[in-house]
């Protein structure tokens, strides 16, 4: 198709198959630069338009979705609380209550659930670091008193399809969260001894595992003296 | 440049130039998001939506984009279709968009899409302008379908997600990763010049009687 282009640039557009062609295309150099940049920018200009309206039609269905996928992994790592609310991490200590004027975009935030007694029954924590192809982002629920995870579940991996994604699709390990004491140790399936911070890795997807575990220890040594201390201020 | 039938127009891009069989274009998102059937799919209809708006698009504008600006302005209009595809495949069917990630966004340097607005719609009528984005998007989606349906066959024993080869079937778990990808299209490109070798060995006996097909493909 670009030997059709170079007759059309240096011989006669008379050409057969140019059908319709307006007078800008017959020269080459006749058009002003000016045109061009006006032409351009005026059809920038409706693209940029058609675009907005597209997204101002579709963002709130993208954020309600996020949102429901959210909530959903949130009921299922605390194990169906009644009822869950968000902490953010404002100047160092979680409070409910943003301070006046501050915007919650981008603050750290953790899901604290209640039981129907009105008992906080664990929080739920947002992690994602890189895996063994892109970043996993896994949500985990944790028990601040015991010390102990709720259970664990990967909201996104892009691991291999067949090994590291078992991370997401195998109940065993994924199940093996659930009690687990924290700081957690990966252990290879069937050479553990029996300890509570042992998680059985998948044999076969080795770094996927690692580095699920790794995110939550990480995202406990950096956020867990907090949860401690709001844990004991709500419960007392 | 030859005169072509409106039916021409339509059906070339289907199977005989099909843009991935034969023209071998677009084969990035064909070695890479084939790997299960519905993923096929859903490439496919994001192209096909692309390639006909994009087509109708540039073939209407054709006389209003200066020659020298043509192909910013193709890559504008393109563009534009894939922001719009890409939001509202978010919208409405979130898991697949997951599934396809950075993919969707990548159809705007399709050259599948590129291609037929310089080599077609920028210089011919808008109602042939469609029948060939509608052709040639029909080829694109049939070769994803093709590749698809094999690897998720094998390498996950199901189609569309049920399965088909019943429990006893290991699945080839390399036929959904990478690798499978460049298998599979080298044996449809194996069976599909096989088959072409084969019909043209015995070009008469097909040949419509009056030779109206014979001239058009000789």
């Amino acid at each position: 198709m670009s030997d059709e282009r170079d007759d059309a640039g240096t011989g006669p557009n008379a050409q057969g198959g140019r059908i319709g062609r307006g007078p800008a295309l017959s020269g080459r150099a006749d058009v002003p630069a000016l045109k061009l940049v006006g032409t351009l920018a005026i059809a920038g200009a409706l693209a940029g338009m058609l675009i907005v309206t597209v997204y101002q039609w579709a963002q709130p269905r993208i954020l309600a979705h996020q949102a429901r996928v959210l909530g959903d992994a949130i009921r299922e790592v605390l194990h169906d609380p009644d009822h869950y609310q968000t902490l953010f991490v404002v100047n160092g200590t979680l409070t409910a209550e943003l301070p006046a004027g501050q915007d919650s975009t981008g603050l750290d935030r953790v899901y604290l659930g209640f039981d129907a007694s009105g008992a906080p029954s664990g929080f739920a924590i947002v992690g994602a670091e890189p895996g063994f192809q892109d970043v996993i982002r896994l949500i985990f629920g944790y028990d601040a008193d015991k010390g102990r995870l709720l259970g664990m579940k990967v909201l996104e991996n892009k691991e291999t399809p067949g090994l590291g994604d078992k991370i997401e699709k195998d109940s065993t390990f994924t199940g093996g969260f659930a009690g687990a004491l924290s700081p957690l140790r990966g252990v290879k399936k069937g050479a553990g001894t029996g300890k509570d911070d042992e998680v059985d890795m998948i044999t076969g997807a080795t770094i996927s595992s690692r580095a699920v575990i790794a995110i939550i220890n990480h995202r406990l040594e950096q956020i867990g003296p907090l949860l401690g201390k709001y844990h004991a201020g709500v419960t007392q | 440049m030859k005169a072509t039938t409106p039916a021409q127009d339509l059906t070339r891009g289907v199977w005989r130039e099909n843009p991935v069989l034969v023209q071998l274009l677009g084969l990035c998102p064909t070695l890479a998001v084939t790997n299960t059937v519905a993923n096929s799919i859903a490439m496919g209809l994001a192209t096909f939506f692309v390639l006909v708006g994009s087509s109708f698009l540039v073939s209407s504008l054709k006389k209003l984009i200066p020659n020298e600006i043509r192909m910013s302005g193709f890559i504008l209009i393109i563009a534009t279709f894939v922001t719009i595809v890409d939001m509202l495949l978010q919208a409405i069917v979130p898991d697949i968009h997951k599934a396809l990630g950075a993919f969707i966004a990548l159809i705007v340097v399709n050259c599948i899409i590129l291609g037929r607005q310089e080599a077609f719609a920028s210089k011919r009528p808008v109602g042939r302008s469609v029948l060939d984005a509608v052709g040639s998007g029909a080829g694109f989606m049939i070769a994803l379908l093709m590749m698809g349906a094999f690897r998720e066959l094998l390498g996950n024993g199901s189609l569309l997600g049920y399965p088909v080869l019943g429990p006893s079937f290991e699945p080839w778990v390399i036929m959904i990763l990478p690798p499978g990808g460049f298998f599979t299209l080298g044996f449809i490109l194996l069976g599909f010049g096989w088959w072409k070798s084969k019909e043209e060995e015995k070009p008469k006996l097909r040949r419509w009687p009056h030779g109206v097909v014979s001239k058009e493909a000789a």
